[in-house]
Formats: C-alpha cells, structure tokens, sequence
C-alpha cells in the first residue's frame, strides 16, 4: 500500500482569483530580487559607462597633436659654407645650428601669409617643439640636394601651445609658467587664424616611440607595443605548448593519485599568486642568475609565461574535462590508443576551449605591469626606426602597461593626456582579443 | 508471459571462445565480481541479465580491458580468449579491443561524418590500402550494421546528426568495422525506443552468424528475445549460467527464479 492510495479528502484551498497572504509574500520577496538583480546590473552598467566615457574623454586628444606649417628656407650659408654637399661637412652643423634654420622659417611665412608680430623671433621660434630641430637636421641629411630651396614643413608645436588648442592652457594657467607666455599664446592665435597652426591627426603617437620629459608632444606608443607584440610571441609560443601538454598528461594520462593532487593544487594556487611575485622571481632567476639582459622582452616574455601557463593548464583541463567521457570509450572500443584517442578525438573537440583560454591568458599578460616594473621593461627608447635598439628579442624595450605608467608619473599634463591615450591603444588591443574568443566559440562550438 | 525468442535455441556444442575462471574485480575495497566463471561459445548470443549494480556491466567490461581506464579497478583470475589469457602483460589492450569490439549503453558517434564514424578503426589498424577498399569496408560495415539503404546518400553528413537508433546502429557498424570476433554490447537498447529496439535486436540475432555477441541488458524479455545463452549475476556472483530457455523456464536458483518472477531487482 503506497501513501497516494490512502484516503484523503480535499481541503478547501479557497478561490484560485484571490492569492493567499502567504503566496502575496513570496511573490512580493520574488519582485524585489528581481529588483536587486536589476539594480546591479544597471550600477554595473553605470560603472562601464562612466569608465569609457572617462578614458575617450580623457584620451581621445592624444590622438591629435597641434602642427605648425612652415615654409623654411634651407640656407646655403647656414648648411653648407662650402657649397660641396659634402654629407660629413654638413653633418657637422649641429642642431643649435638649425636654429637660425627654423627662424628663417618663421619669418618667410609670416611674410607670405602678411602677418605681422611685435615678438622677437626667437620667441615666436619658441612655440615650437624641442624636436623641430633634430627633425630638420635629419631631413637635410637624407635629403642635402635640398639644400639653398625653401621647402615646407609641418612641425610640432610644443605641449604648451597644443594644450591651449585643446583648451587644456589657458591664459591665467600660464601666468607664472616661464615656458610659455600670453603674447606667445596670442601669437599662436594669430598662427591658427592664419591657418598655419592647425590640428590634425597624429599617427605618431601609434606609431612613434616615447620621447624625453621635454616633449610630451613627440612621444608615442610604438616601440612599446613592438615590445608587448614581442612578449607576446614570448609567451604564446612558450605557454602554449607546455600549457596543453602540461593538461592533456595530467587530464587523460597521469594516474590519480596524491601526487597529481597536489600537482592539480599548486597550479590552482599558482594562479592567483599576485603577478609581482612573479616579476621578482623573473629579476632573481633570469637576470640575476641566468644573466639575461635587463629590459629585454626575452626575459619580459618569460616572466610572463611563468604567469599566464595556470590560466591556459586550468582553461584546457576544462575543456578536455568537458568532453564527454563516451567519445573516449568509442575510441578506445574500436581499439585506438590512448594516445589515438586524445589527439584525434579528444583534443579537436577541446581546441575552441583551449583557444579561448590562451587568448584570455594572453589577454592578461598583455595587460600585466607590476612584474614588468620589477624587470626593467621600462626601457626609455627614444626612436623605432629599423636597426635601432627596439627590434628584438634581447634589445631593451618597453611594454605598453609600463609606458602608460610612465606616462602617468611625469610632472608635464601633456603626458597625462597620452597615458590616457595609451590605455585606448591598449583597449582596443585587449577588446579585439575579447573579440575574437567569441568569433572562435561561437564558430568552432560542437555539438555532440 | 515471455515473447518466445526467435530462432529455436537448440545450442550445438559449439567452441568455448572466452573463458573465465576465478574472476575477481575489485574497485578500491569494493568487490564488485566475486569469483566468476563462464564459457562464451561462439557465434551465439550471451545475455548478462541482474538487478542494478550486481556487476554484469563492469564484467563485460573485463572482457576487452575497458575497466583498464579505470585507476581503482583491480582484476584479478583468468580470461582466455582462444585459451590466450588476456590480462596476460604480454597482451596489449589496444590489439585486444581490435578483436574485441564493443558497443555502448549511450550511442556514442564520433562527431565527425557517418563515413569517418566506420573508416576511423579501419584506418587506425590499417586495414585498407587504398580509398577504394576503405569504401568497400564502410559500405560491408553499415550493411552488417543494417544502416546502409538509410545513410547511403549522405555518408559525409554527421553522424551525431542521426536519431538515436540510427546513431546506435552506426556505432555497431563501427564496432564491425574492425572485423572482430567478439562483439560486447552493454544495454545498447536502454536509450532507444521501441522501434529502434527492434530493428538493433534484429540486427543482433543477424550478427550471431559472424561473431560471438555479449549483451547486458536489463530487459528479460529482450535477453528472452535475443540470446540462446543467459547468465544471471546478483550481488557480484553469478548465480546462474545456461541456455536460454532453461533459465527463464527452470531455473535451478530461487533467487534466479525471484528475478525472472520480478520479487527482487
């Protein structure tokens, strides 16, 4: 006799229109987690919102930089007495010499565009990066034929003169700095009504590389992100196979015992250890012991494996995890392997799930900073051009987490506005790699 | 009371093909097979009937070394295949299971094409030369697996694709792929509908012409149906072994007789 057979008559449970006290007081505590998840949701979606809206705000500006044109007479007289264009006489006119160069410039414009100004020259030559010269200098020397033409140029203004562009200097900020003064701001006002001082977009600071504490106007992001686009090699190519060799042994191979565990609880634990730890282990092991250089993306990249391997063994045990057990023992019933069966069944069912792992692990360590303080990534590298110091593995370098940082600590406002810059640079990289975790799932995702 | 099995079980003395003797399994400290023993002859059908838990499974499994998979698992006695003993460390598993096919409780295709479902055992033993004769194993394999005129126009569509009795009668045709002597089916019908039911325990009363065929199953009436041999496991023994007929008509255990009667399980 089972319980549903003994006789029970039924009780009068009221009208099914009306609800109970009991079930108002259900249904009222059901609204209102709805309501609380809505809310943290919503405070979340502020948090972002205010987030992004801070660093486009912020750091949208890096991206333009305040150029002025200028049709500069390459004298003669001043470049090359001589008249042999001959490149070692010419190299010895240093860039102080270029300044009468730049001078010139200004006044020849002037003339051109019928301005006039009460300010000395060399004022109005001071609205200039601290870069032109060097720039010009350069220019002659690649191109000495020029040499006796007026030739035209678009140069940086300096970080005084761009900030007032950008309504970051105005005239009573400027009152006690001895860099920059009123009459050069309205000079540079007369420059923009004339069309010579103009803003426009800046590709140098994607592509450019940092520049000294006196021109925050010429630095940009590109040697660091050649030095992040090498530790990433670094790393992809170091964690990737150890990670997924490291998983796939102790997933489908290595015998379940106390050994394994401990193994499994150490990796576990080795991924929240703080990134700095990692970072010193990297100075005491690599360059201390190992005598790697300092600021190479080399010892960078390794530090960084050392980091991101936990992420890609728990991400790739997790996905060789969730291969059903069945697709095994079909393999090994129709009499493959263990070996057969891991890497013609197992592992391409696993490979969107390791994929997404190792590209959210790279995701982090391109974002890593603290260890990259510990090891000198911070390599102040003052040009990108080919055979420069920034172009290998083992050459100093910076990152771009380490560059932002940088950026953030110096005393010019001008590098502020970059640092913010920079984190966009650093955004967009880290968003398309978000991207493309999910076109890889989405795409490879199986269904058995 | 029981659908009378198909063929008249009137069982020749036909050649032991496995032998077990003193088979003892232990999983940890649990002792899941006590002390087995049983012939399976050739070219005949054995069923493993039992309650739940009583180890048919996990004996079906000792047959091919599945249960090698499995760290905690101990076997401990003989098994002949062809008086060659299989848990012998000379013996590797992997050739063993080539002889030894086996089909699952759950249909378990590859999720790869239906025609990669049957050519990956071929391929992996290397039994065909060329494309052409890989063609021919897969067309004779999904034939023998009674799937062939269903499948024929679309053997590089998935095989995960298939509905369920499909998909089971292409894990059979995958398990014969191989050409192997034995065929273990563990309760390869519990997933499956009626129909589907059907058209396997047809194909498998086809199969007994060619192989020796072990099924576990939980249904008596299929064991009724399907085999000419049955053995009745319970709590890690087994309780009683023989033709199919005489177990469930005669019984000589009471607690067999409880089970085919349906007072314990």
């Amino acid at each position: 006799m089972t319980d549903a057979s003994l006789p029970t008559g039924p009780t009068p449970k009221g009208s099914i229109y009306t609800q109970s006290p009991r079930v108002k007081r259900r249904n009222a505590a059901e609204g209102r987690f709805k309501f609380y998840g809505m809310l943290a949701i919503a405070t979340g979606l502020l948090m972002l919102a205010i987030l992004l809206f801070t660093i486009l705000s912020k750091g949208t500006g890096a991206f333009q930089q305040s150029f002025i044109t200028l049709n500069v007479p390459l004298l003669e007289a001043k470049l090359d007495k001589t008249g042999e264009r001959d490149l070692e006489k010419i190299k010895k006119v240093s860039t102080f010499g270029y300044a009468p160069i730049i001078q010139a410039g200004f006044e020849t414009t002037l003339e051109q565009a019928g301005l006039q100004s009460d300010l000395k020259v060399k004022t109005q030559a001071a609205i200039l990066s601290k870069s032109v010269a060097a720039d010009l200098r350069n220019y002659v020397l690649t191109n000495p034929d020029m040499i006796g033409h007026t030739v035209e140029f678009k140069f940086l203004a300096n970080s005084w003169i761009d900030g007032y562009l950008k309504g970051r200097v105005s005239r009573i900020s400027v009152a006690d700095n001895k860099a920059i003064s009123a009459e050069q701001l309205d000079f540079a006002d007369s420059l923009r009504d004339a069309g010579i001082l103009r803003k426009s977009f800046n590709p140098a600071f994607i592509l450019g590389s940092d520049a000294s504490d006196q021109r925050p106007e010429a630095a940009g992001m590109g040697v660091s992100m050649a030095g992040s686009f090498f530790m990433m090699l670094v790393v992809l190519f170091l964690s990737l196979p150890i990670g997924v060799a490291a998983s796939i042994y102790l997933e489908e191979f290595a015998p379940k015992n106390r050994w394994t565990d401990l193994i499994e609880v150490n990796i576990s634990n080795l991924a929240a250890v703080p990134s700095i730890v990692f970072g010193i282990l990297g100075l005491a092991v690599f360059i201390n012991y190992m005598n790697l250089p300092q600021s190479a993306p080399l010892v960078g990249g390794l530090v960084l494996t050392l980091m991101t391997l936990p992420t890609i063994i728990i991400s790739t045990r997790a996905s060789l995890k969730s291969v059903p057990p069945s697709i095994r023992d079909a393999a090994l019933g129709v009499g493959a392997s263990k070996m057969q069966a891991v890497f013609h069944h197992v592992l391409p069912l696993a490979t969107p799930g390791i994929l997404t792992g190792t590209i959210i692990g790279l995701a982090q360590a391109l974002g890593e900073t603290a260890p990259l303080l510990l090891i000198g990534m911070i390599g102040f590298i003052a040009s990108n051009a080919p055979g420069s110091v920034a172009e290998g593995l083992m050459s100093p370098n910076s990152a771009m987490p380490a560059q932002i940082y940088e950026w953030a600590k110096r005393a010019d406002p001008a590098f502020y506005e970059r640092a913010w810059g920079g984190i966009i640079i650093l955004l967009v990289f880290l968003v398309s790699m978000n991207a493309l975790v999910v076109i890889l799932r989405r795409r490879f995702e199986r269904r058995w | 009371m029981y659908d009378a099995p198909k063929l008249e079980t009137n069982v020749q003395a036909k050649e032991n093909k496995i032998a077990a003797r003193n088979v003892q399994v232990y999983y940890g400290e649990t002792h899941a097979i006590k002390d087995v023993n049983v012939d399976i002859q050739d070219k005949t059908v054995t069923a493993f009937i039992g309650p739940s838990g009583c180890g048919k499974s996990t004996f079906l499994r000792c047959l091919n070394r599945m249960n090698d998979t499995i760290d905690i698992c101990r076997v401990e006695g003989d098994i002949t295949l062809d008086g060659e003993n299989i848990y012998d460390r000379k013996v590797d598993p992997v050739q063993l299971r080539a002889k030894v096919g086996m089909v699952f409780q759950k249909p378990n295709p590859f999720p790869k094409s239906i025609y990669d479902n049957v050519a990956y055992g071929p391929r992996i033993h290397g039994l065909a030369r060329n494309k052409a004769e890989l063609d021919e194993i897969v067309e004779k394999s999904l034939r023998r697996g009674a799937i062939w005129d269903e499948v024929k126009d679309r053997l590089q569509s998935l095989g995960t694709g298939l509905s369920g009795g499909q998909q089971q009668r292409l894990c059979i045709a995958r398990a014969v792929a191989t050409e192997p002597e034995v065929l273990l089916m563990d309760e390869p019908c519990s997933a499956l509908d009626p129909i589907a039911t059907a058209q396997v325990e047809e194909l498998i009363d086809e199969l007994r012409s060619q192989y020796s065929v072990v099924i576990v199953t939980h249904s008596m009436q299929q064991a009724a149906r399907v085999s000419q041999k049955t053995a009745f496991f319970h709590l890690g023994n087994l309780v009683e072994y023989g033709d199919t007929n005489q177990i469930f008509t005669k019984p000589k255990d009471p607690r067999t007789e409880s089970y085919i009667t349906g007072r314990i399980g």
